[in-house]
């Protein structure tokens, strides 16, 4: 029974005649964790560490929030959920994954407590002046945008200068000024440094431009305001608290408001909160009855609403309102928030509680999350080994100079350098900058920090963000990655993780709407006993049900398969045991829920289409069902509903209601009937069922129902278990003054209905039970079996019952029949250990038995598949225990890992289980809130903008619309990226290190003493123009292998997995490359011109046009795809560079004015370019060569085959080499 | 499938009211079959109709890529973009018509749908040529790098060969034996006689011109202080003559007018001066258009005249005639083109004449400059000159060694081919499937 996921939800107040102070559950969708873990409840009702709670005044309150809004760093996590905030907060050891707290919290009740006068905000209705009196409220105005015009610069800076480098190159241009230091121009040697500075600023500048643009459009809408008890039209900016606002049809709300009144005669509008949360469905929402019937236009309303702090928890809202002497309590269905659009009711009157910046939706606006990809990690500690070459190249130029220095001292004297004062005959003249020999070693050194400063490469941090940014740009434009259904793209939330998608490792899965789609579909019921399966087969009926109602046809909006013999069945009447069963069983599918049926018109004005608006799929689908065998539902209102039974239009009273929990695990209702009988009909999990079932009765039928479930839910279908029973009048009334006694209860309240509805709900009699299938998602099994061909473990963790998982499992190929299946479900320690003890030893029986397996480098071990099947209970004991290190154990050696009936906190511990020990990259993809944790565990998260709202998604680093396009994304594009993002770190190391090289080289010629021949403007255009933009379009654009192949073969994942575009072999080998390129682009011209009449600029030219031809030739060699911008940018770099050398020669008042066309006029020159090509880059040509042709690489294969595509012998040996699991 | 058949449906109707004659540049278009299974979306075929029959297209032929279409490049991208609107019309209604939808509003509908546009560049399919280094390349590349570098090595070696050169280092031979305890003296003394004279052979025919240079050795014209200590402004115009800022210590004389040119380099321009006669017989040394055209041009003005040069108490070198502008004093501008090295040459001048072999040169040499200071030493080189520039062997050498080491490499490549042959793109060849344990069925 797997709908609890269904039924949480937050369900109207059904009981207008009590005033009920309705409270759901804060966090409705979060309930799970709320079950599992205390501190996740109690986390709800303490000021949330980034909100300024404890601010009183106004001024700054107002500013704190704003920050608070945008150091989204640390308030990711809050953000998004409150679970998470838990989660995070509990970081040590003190919550356990998996422990089950005690059953009873308290949490839920304290958030009934009265609000703290301090801690309230006073809201005076009608009266804005009153309301902004004491303290001022934000305005509605909002603004997303980081900077103004005035704070642009510093805050701008501020925050560039967070990171490291930035910093290292700003000490070294400041070291540059000191006279003693001046290597370089004053100008020149800021460039570098000014240059990103410049393009981030640019770039921050636009988005803020672009967001400061939004923000007008926004804060200029219209709303129809009160003033002076007259509705006018005021921009959204000037609206504040206190004020009366009317909101028509489909308009958006400008602001947070609780409700006063509706079109409604009952005080109830619907809301689409699809810019909130992403659903598209609508919800309901109640203007308090004390307010329904007031007419602002007409009377004054005048009242005080006490209410909360501003808070961005979406789902929660508390606080009372004092009304002509009353006191009433207000909940979260009498708060519509900003952002949302009115649906189905033509106008609604609020009054504004939070505006601008603290209403909820802006505080929710959090950025994307920050998190470092690991190539990133490992490219720190490259960048640390060349911090090391940097002062170690400078200690050899220092001690050298040093002992120049010494040896010369006595020359010092006389040459003209230095002037010490014996070279004066008369000894008059001081020395001329000579400050002793220690300090002249100690100024060589900091001067040769700073020439040899772009050793750390300055400019790979901006080349990665443009990467990063172009890779994101095709990501997201990738059509194979945009879902036809939901109408969305691709979405990089973060950007600075794409290359960690070519190395993931283990993928952890959620099942529903993830996997599945969370379209819930009718299949089968059993009734009574009897298994009605027939739908399945019949083909449904083309025009499907309907019914006459006021001379209107009325058809549900969608149909299920009938089975005909139930529909006769159903059309005979209540005149068979059988029919009772049937008839009982619809009405309480049609009653028990909280769907709200919409009449949607259609292009014939006759027919109406019934649209059933629910959060739960399930319960659509249950409505649906019963509305296809003519239990019709068509009017709800809080007091009774409609439902037309085969064509007879019947009201039932709905009495009380009690909602679904995740401790009951069942929600129920209690109706009126027309024959004045009262009837509590539930509906609920299979566990939580069969304990409230009276067993004395009807023992054939709940054993059927049973065996049938059974049979169900290993078709993979989700099943309800539906009861009943007949209260008597005596039980009613115990019951009903027990309900509203709990109902008006100030503290406890949820505590008390619960007990109020174990009470009701005994003794029931079976109905039946429904089987409703969650259709897997298109590609499902097909991404799994490329995913586990690539080499990545897929793990499912779900909320479902166990029998459900491996169904499901088999149906999306994650299990295979061939497969042994390890099952542990234990209920204790002990159990749990032996049963994890002997999975290793059947683990290690079966590896040991075929002698040679051998794993191919990152494919699948081979030998019989083992699969782990363990549910959260046996987590409970598990995580956070010793056993957690046998369970890792055990789980990698299995091929494949089901988890289920786990809490949102266990899927978080079992991500962080394999996290905490290995290195291997893990990603996971969920689409519910109830995978939030999980998704910011691991290194990656993906999110699935599905159906069940947005919390995933705004936790995610990527959001997609289909789970089937994880195999692109990692396969593809995940390829691309780490191999792109890879090669260029190290092309970017190797790029500055052979420039910084080739200086050093010429430093040993000049007595140490830090001349360059490279000019210095040379110099600061090497990053910038002469081989910054091949690698960033190289990094962008570049494929090693085409989509198809990479496609077609998963295993050319491996790579990635096994970090073989990027590691500190490779680091090692491109640094040794890069020491014979520098001296052979040094040596050659060196030796060429050795005792001859050049001077230091020509041969500096020479120098510098060689390093660029070289830098450029050398990733020309790497390059695989040339497209016609890869040779535009290559060629047009180099023409670039000997432009920019002829400019800078053509400028006399440079001492190397025209030498290039001096040195470039003979053929000397063109003969040492020549040479310096081919002597520079043969090793490493001859080294690919040589290793491509005698240990050619998967990839290199790939591309080969890709090139000579001999096809027919690649799809022979595909047969082979996918062998079937 | 049912997308599809709507799509055709729709080109057969285009088709119906378009003449069959398209034009063309309609008919050059290469269609071609789409093979099934492509990774291609059904979706992502474009249907047109060509001389009145349906096809079904690749979108890729817009412009070539990942499939290989041999298609004319006049029909790529950027020209197909003119195309009259006629064709333009059938391409947007049958890909509107293709997106979604139904009907009428399928172009509606297809313009408010995020799904991102069809282009070889978003979709990464850009044509591109992805060279592999084939055995064949990789042979043709040694062969072909080893045949030019050979010829051109050989040749730059016999060019070297043929530059005579007489070097002669008279720095300490000029030092009278007396002062050989305290050159340093020798060379301070205003008092010594500097004169000094060499004979030199002359080894082969020397054709002229003639270039005679000097060399001076340990001389760091490129140390740091020394380069920065000039301004190149105050060099090119009078208008900067109290630009002086870099050039310290030789910036201002005592009581603060600037020294014109100012700075080290300048300072210690070199004075030895050299006289050269063959059989008594003086030559012509000429030391006309020993400088740079381009400096003494724009470099070195011609309104700038010396001033206060070598007038401290300190000498560093040469004097220069105050009379004549900086742009005239060739010796100070070939001087001031410091050099990269500390060994290096500069230009004296150049001797007219043919000197032929075994001729004896009696040099007159002013041994003035002090070198003796720090260890330097000057020596003096006459030299004919070729195209490849002075002697030097290394260019030679290395093109020759490294035309081998690729003829070389080229020969154990062939050799490595023939052993250990290894077909391209072999699957086998593929990690999971060289293992044979990783086949099972």
């Amino acid at each position: 029974m797997t709908s609890e996921r269904s039924l949480l939800i937050p369900s109207p107040p059904i009981t207008t005649t009590l005033d009920r102070i309705l409270w759901i559950p804060s966090f409705a969708d979060l309930s799970k964790p709320a079950r599992y873990s205390p501190i996740t409840v109690s986390a709800m009702d303490q000021p949330n560490p980034a909100e300024p709670v404890t601010v009183t005044k106004s001024s700054s309150f107002r500013s704190l929030s704003i920050q608070s809004k945008n150091s989204s760093k640390h308030s990711v996590g809050e953000g998004n959920s409150t679970s998470i905030d838990g989660y995070g907060r509990s970081g040590s050891k003190s919550v356990r994954y998996g422990s089950r707290g005690g059953a009873e919290s308290d949490g839920f009740s304290s958030s009934q407590k009265e609000i703290n006068d301090e801690e309230a905000r006073f809201i005076y209705i009608n009266d804005p002046q009153k309301t902004n009196d004491k303290f001022k409220f934000a305005g509605n105005s909002v603004r997303t945008s980081k900077y103004t015009v005035l704070t642009f610069l510093p805050r701008n800076l501020f925050e560039q200068f967070h990171r490291v480098a930035y910093i290292y190159f700003l000490v070294i241009a400041i070291l540059n000024q000191l006279p003693q230091l001046a290597v370089f121009g004053r100008g020149a040697s800021i460039m570098p440094l000014a240059f990103v500075l410049l393009v981030t600023a640019v770039k921050d500048a636009y988005e803020d431009w672009r967001r400061h643009r939004s923000d007008k459009i926004e804060n200029n809408r219209l709303a129809s305001v009160l003033v002076n008890g007259q509705f006018q039209q005021k921009r959204w900016k000037d609206i504040q608290v206190g004020e009366i606002l009317k909101v028509s049809l489909n308009e958006t709300l400008p602001c947070d408001m609780v409700l006063l009144s509706t079109s409604d005669p009952t005080g109830v509008a619907y809301v689409q909160t699809l810019n909130l949360d992403g659903e598209s469905n609508l919800k309901t929402r109640y203007a308090k009855q004390e307010t329904l019937s007031k007419m602002p236009e007409n009377e004054d309303i005048h009242g005080l609403i006490k209410c909360e702090r501003p808070n961005r928890n979406i789902y929660g809202f508390q606080a009372n309102m004092e009304i002509d002497g009353k006191r009433v309590s207000l909940g979260p269905s009498n708060i519509v928030l900003r952002g949302c659009e009115i649906k189905n009711t033509t106008w609604m009157i609020g009054v504004a509680v939070y505006t601008g910046s603290e209403s909820k939706v802006m505080l929710n606006s959090s950025g994307a999350p920050s998190k470092r990809s690991r190539l990133e990690i490992h490219m720190n500690r490259e960048i640390l080994f060349l911090s090391a070459f940097l002062v170690s190249m400078c200690t050899i130029v220092s001690i050298c100079a040093g002992v120049w220095l010494h040896r010369h001292r006595d020359e010092l004297d006389y040459i003209p350098y230095f002037r010490k004062l014996k070279f004066y005959a008369n000894g008059t003249e001081k020395s001329h900058n000579w400050s002793g020999l220690g300090w002249q070693i100690f100024f060589t050194f900091l001067m040769s920090v700073i020439v040899f400063q772009i050793m750390i490469p300055i400019s790979l941090y901006i080349s990665m963000e443009l990467v990063r940014l172009g890779q994101a740009y095709f990501m997201i434009r990738d059509r194979r990655m945009y879902d036809e259904t939901s109408d969305s793209r691709f979405q990089c939330r973060a950007l600075n993780i794409n290359e960690d998608l070519g190395q993931i490792k283990y993928v952890f899965s959620d099942k529903t709407g993830t996997l599945t789609e969370n379209k819930m579909e009718f299949q089968c019921a059993s009734i009574g006993g009897i298994d009605y399966s027939g739908g399945r087969a019949a083909f449904p009926e083309e025009k499907g049900y309907e019914v006459q109602v006021d001379g209107q046809v009325l058809r549900p909006k969608m149909t299920v398969k009938a089975d005909p013999e139930l529909q006769q069945l159903l059309k005979s009447g209540r005149t068979t045991e059988e029919g009772k069963y049937a008839y009982d069983f619809f009405l309480a599918l049609a009653a028990c829920n909280t769907i709200v049926p919409l009449l949607v018109e259609t292009s014939d004005p006759s027919v109406k289409l019934v649209d059933y608006q629910g959060e739960s799929p399930d319960e659509q689908a249950l409505v649906y069902a019963a509305a296809t065998y003519g239990f019709m539902l068509i009017e709800r209102t809080s007091g009774h509903i409609i439902i037309d039974i085969q064509g007879e239009k019947q009201r039932f009273n709905v009495l009380g209601m009690h909602e679904f929990d995740s401790d009951r695990k069942r929600m129920s209702v209690i109706v009126g009937c027309p024959d004045k009988t009262m009837k509590v009909f539930v509906k609920g999990a299979d566990s939580s069922m069969f304990n409230v079932i009276d067993k004395s009765l009807n023992l054939d039928v709940i054993g059927a129902t049973e065996k049938h479930l059974r049979a169900y839910s290993s078709l993979g279908l989700r099943t309800l278990v539906v009861a009943m029973r007949e209260l008597s009048s005596p039980e009613f009334d115990r019951w009903q003054s027990a309900y509203e006694k709990a109902n008006t209860a100030l503290i406890h309240r949820a505590k008390l209905l619960r007990t109020v509805a174990c009470d009701v709900e005994k003794n029931l009699h079976v109905v039946g039970s429904s089987g409703i299938e969650d259709k897997l998602q298109e590609g499902v099994p097909e991404a799994i079996e490329s995913l586990r061909q690539a080499g990545i473990k897929v793990w499912v963790l779900t909320g479902d019952k166990q029998e459900t998982a491996i169904s499901i499992g088999y149906s999306c190929k994650l299990l295979t029949s061939d497969m042994n299946q390890i099952i542990i479900n234990s209920k204790s320690m002990q159990s749990c250990r032996k049963s994890i003890e002997d999975g290793k030893a059947l683990s290690k029986k079966l590896m040991a038995t075929p002698a040679d397996t051998h794993t191919g480098g990152g494919v699948e071990p081979v030998g019989v598949p083992l699969a782990l099947i363990i549910d959260g209970t046996s987590l409970v004991y598990v995580l956070d225990t010793e056993l957690e290190q046998e369970l890792f154990e055990l789980a990698t050696e299995c091929t494949v890992v089901l988890c289920c009936r786990v809490a949102p906190m266990q899927k978080a511990g079992i991500v962080a289980l394999i996290k905490k020990r290995t290195e291997d990259m893990t990603l996971a993809i969920g689409d519910g809130a109830n995978d939030v944790s999980m998704i910011q565990k691991a290194d990656v998260g993906i999110g699935i903008s599905g159906q069940e709202g947005r919390q995933a998604v705004m936790s995610s680093d990527f959001a997609m619309g289909q789970f089937r396009f994880l195999v692109p994304l990692l396969l593809v594009h995940g390829h691309w990226n780490y191999q792109r993002m890879g090669y260029m770190i190290l092309y970017n190391f190797y790029r500055n290190a052979i420039f910084v090289l080739v200086l050093f080289w010429y430093v040993l010629y000049t007595a140490f003493t830090l001349t360059t021949a490279i000019n210095e403007w040379s110099s600061v255009l090497y990053s910038i123009i002469y081989s910054s933009l091949p690698t960033i379009v190289v990094g962008i654009l570049d494929k090693d292998l085409s989509r198809k192949t990479l496609m077609r073969y998963p295993q050319l994942y491996g790579p990635g997995q096994r970090e073989e575009c990027y590691n500190q072999r490779l680091f090692w080998l491109t640094m040794a490359d890069t020491l014979w390129q520098s001296a052979a682009i040094f040596y050659v011209p060196f030796l060429a011109y050795r005792h001859s009449t050049v001077d230091g600029s020509a041969i500096g030219d020479l120098w510098t046009i060689s390093v660029v031809i070289i830098v450029n030739l050398h990733l020309a060699l790497d390059i695989i795809r040339w497209s016609w911008i890869t040779h535009a940018v290559m060629w047009g770099t180099i023409v670039a560079t000997c432009i920019c050398v002829i400019i800078i020669d053509a400028i006399p008042s440079l001492p190397g004015y025209w030498a290039i066309f001096h040195i470039a006029g003979t053929g000397k020159f063109w003969f040492c370019l020549l040479g310096i090509v081919v002597v520079a880059l043969l090793p490493r040509f001859v080294l690919k060569v040589f290793s491509q042709f005698l240990s050619p690489s998967d990839t290199q294969i790939a591309r080969e085959a890709e090139k000579f595509g001999n096809t027919t012998e690649f799809i022979r040996s595909e047969v082979e080499m996918n062998p079937p699991l | 499938m049912e997308y599809c058949d709507r799509q055709v449906r729709i080109a057969r109707r285009k088709c119906c009211h378009q003449p069959p004659n398209l034009g063309k540049r309609k008919r050059r278009a290469a269609f071609v079959v789409w093979e099934e299974g492509d990774d291609l979306d059904l979706q992502e075929a474009i249907w047109t109709c060509k001389n009145g029959q349906i096809q079904r297209r690749h979108p890729s032929i817009r412009s070539g890529g990942e499939i290989e279409t041999k298609i004319e490049k006049r029909e790529k991208e950027g020209k197909k973009r003119k195309i009259p609107k006629k064709k333009d019309l059938v391409e947007m209604t049958s890909k509107g018509a293709m997106s979604s939808g139904g009907g009428d509003d399928a172009s509606a509908a297809r313009r408010n749908s995020k799904k991102p546009q069809y282009s070889r560049f978003t979709q990464q399919e850009l044509p591109a040529c992805k060279p592999i280094l084939t055995p064949g390349w990789v042979i043709t590349i040694f062969i072909f790098v080893g045949i030019i570098f050979i010829p051109i090595g050989l040749a730059s070696l016999f060019a070297s060969e043929r530059v005579v050169e007489i070097v002669d280092q008279y720095d300490k031979d000029c030092v009278p034996n007396k002062y050989s305890e305290d050159m340093v003296g020798f060379i301070q003394s205003s008092e010594t006689n500097k004169t000094c004279s060499r004979t030199l052979t002359v080894p082969k025919l020397m054709k002229s011109p003639v270039y005679v240079y000097y060399q001076l050795d340990n001389f760091y014209q490129n140390h740091r202080r020394y380069v920065k200590s000039r301004s190149d402004k105050q060099l090119r115009s009078s208008a900067y003559e109290k630009d002086t800022s870099t050039c310290s210590p030789e910036a201002t004389t005592a009581d603060g007018s600037p020294i014109v040119p100012c700075g080290l380099i300048a300072w210690s321009l070199f004075n030895d001066t050299y006289g050269f006669s063959v059989n008594d017989k003086a030559l012509e040394v000429s030391k006309k258009n020993i400088a740079w055209k381009s400096d003494q041009d724009y470099k070195f003005g011609s309104d700038v005249f010396p001033k206060n040069f070598q007038n401290g108490s300190l000498i560093g070198g040469a004097k220069l005639n105050s009379s004549i502008p900086l742009s005239e004093q060739e010796d100070l501008i070939v001087w001031m083109r410091t050099a990269a090295l500390p060994t290096f040459r500069k230009l004296y001048g150049r001797i007219e004449e043919d000197l032929e072999a075994n001729e004896k040169i009696t040099v007159e040499i002013q041994n003035n400059y002090n070198t003796y200071a720090f260890g330097g030493n000057k020596r003096l080189v006459l030299s004919t000159t070729s195209w490849i520039g002075g002697k030097n062997d290394f260019l030679g050498v290395a093109y020759l060694l490294v035309g081998g080491l690729c003829l070389f490499l080229a020969i154990s490549f062939i050799l490595m081919y023939v052993i250990k042959p290894r077909p391209l793109g072999d699957p086998s060849f593929l990690s999971w499937n060289r293992n044979p344990a990783g086949h099972f069925n």
